[in-house]
């Protein structure tokens, strides 16, 4: 079975031939090696296959591949710019130590993203409650709502 | 690779209800949250999935005439931050948001919810506060019932052969006037499932000190969630003080018929049940305006 889909992968239109039974974490990473997005739990469990849809946080693991049809999707590939800078949200990871393992980052790198992007201001307790879909177990989460805080405070 | 046989997309209601009368072992699929998962578990082997989310039809919260129309495929993000919703019913949007995390909720759909039979629905024992009504359509038309009489038992739901949920309807007279409060008692703040969830909606008499009308609602208080209708008639026209407030906490007791599980003992959720009420009452009682005297 294969069916082709259009849609938006990192900012480039894309032309994909996906089987309809696959799930979008297997499109991004056996069909256009966006390695970045994590096979964790694969029951919407984790977070570590985060991805933003059309800019909001999705587990890749349990959405069908079929149904990113005209959507537009960022991994953590899409988060550099084109000369290969890093982004904000990046950057304070790397500055407040907010990666140990690294399993869970890039799914956190993008749910961060959409928090900053938002352009609103939230407390510490209720970015707790927005990262909570992600499930980190090395760092005991301070350092990354330290960096999710740096970038929010510089972003907004 | 998830193990799909087949998987319809239908763009209609009338399309769904043709779709699941000619497939008698079609499983709809509309967040995906419940169904991918029982997948990835090898629980549906060979599935002939029935794709609804492109129905418009299904999509979006309105009010007509002040009654509010949940669309079956609102995901709980969309509930908890939709203005008809926090302006008339927050307690429903304070719900929704105690499900999984962010991205479940980005998924997960409230029809969904109610339609996989679950006890511990998290959406389902707010909406028995409400006394949501529930339109179902089938090759026979519409027809609608109360969300208590939908449920039959565990993941067992009135769905007959060819038929959907397709509204969730909140009457102005089943909101207006209460107010509420949902308390999930669980094991985690995030990415848990309830042990108990526990829903209180109350009216009170217009100088705030008796209880007009008070509805409590449990998930995982047995089943499937349930209502305590005998200990809301009792309940009803008194004078709200602690004596009541314990008294109803004892008199939920004879209406809730938890069990054992993994998660928890019955003896358990039995506590929890007459100290959820409680509390949950006290909050709801507050947020009406009310006072709870000694």
């Amino acid at each position: 079975m294969i069916e082709i889909i259009k849609c938006k992968i990192n900012g480039r239109d894309q032309e994909i031939a996906i089987d309809p039974r696959e799930s979008l974490t297997d499109m991004l990473r056996n069909k256009l090696g966006l390695t970045s997005v994590k096979k964790g739990c694969e029951v919407g469990e984790c977070g570590a296959c985060t991805v933003l849809i059309d800019g909001k946080s999705y587990n890749s693991c349990i959405y069908l591949a079929s149904w990113a049809k005209d959507k537009s999707i960022i991994t953590v590939e899409g988060l550099t710019s084109e000369n290969g800078e890093l982004s904000p949200v990046q950057k304070a990871f790397i500055d407040e130590s907010a990666v140990q393992c690294g399993f869970c980052t890039p799914g956190l790198l993008l749910t961060a993203t959409e928090i900053v992007n938002s352009g609103q201001k939230y407390t510490r307790e209720e970015l707790r409650t927005l990262i909570s879909g992600h499930l980190c177990r090395c760092t005991g989460y301070e350092n990354i709502l330290n960096a999710v805080e740096k970038a929010l405070n510089q972003e907004n | 690779m998830y193990n799909i046989k087949k998987m319809y997309n239908a763009e209609t209601i009338s399309d769904a209800v043709k779709f699941l009368t000619d497939n008698e072992d079609a499983k709809i699929i509309a967040g995906g949250s419940d169904v991918l998962i029982e997948l990835r578990h090898g629980k549906l082997p060979n599935a002939t999935l029935l794709n609804i989310r492109d129905i418009k039809e299904m999509q979006g919260i309105e009010l007509i005439n002040e009654d509010i129309i949940i669309k079956p495929l609102s995901t709980f993000t969309e509930i908890a931050e939709n203005q008809i919703i926090q302006e008339r019913i927050p307690m429903l949007a304070e719900a929704v948001n105690t499900v999984g995390g962010p991205q479940v909720r980005n998924i997960g759909t409230i029809g969904g919810n109610i339609c996989n039979g679950i006890t511990s629905a998290d959406s389902a024992s707010t909406l028995f506060t409400l006394d949501a009504e529930l339109e179902i359509t089938g090759p026979d038309g519409t027809r609608n019932i109360h969300i208590k009489d939908f449920y039959i038992w565990v993941a067992e739901v009135d769905l007959k052969q060819g038929e959907l949920l397709t509204k969730i309807i909140i009457k102005k007279e089943s909101y207006e006037n209460y107010f509420g409060h949902y308390y999930k008692y669980a094991k985690r703040n995030a990415m848990d499932i309830a042990i108990q969830g526990c829903a209180v909606n109350c009216k009170l008499s217009d100088d705030k000190t008796k209880l007009e009308n008070v509805r409590i609602g449990f998930g995982v208080g047995g089943p499937i969630p349930l209502r305590c209708f005998e200990t809301e008639n009792k309940a009803k026209g008194k004078l709200i003080n602690n004596e009541l407030i314990d008294e109803i906490g004892k008199s939920v007791l004879e209406e809730v018929n938890p069990r054992t599980s993994w998660k928890a003992t019955k003896e358990f959720r039995l506590h929890l049940a007459q100290e959820l009420s409680k509390r949950v009452l006290r909050e709801a009682i507050e947020r009406a305006g009310g006072h709870i005297n000694d």
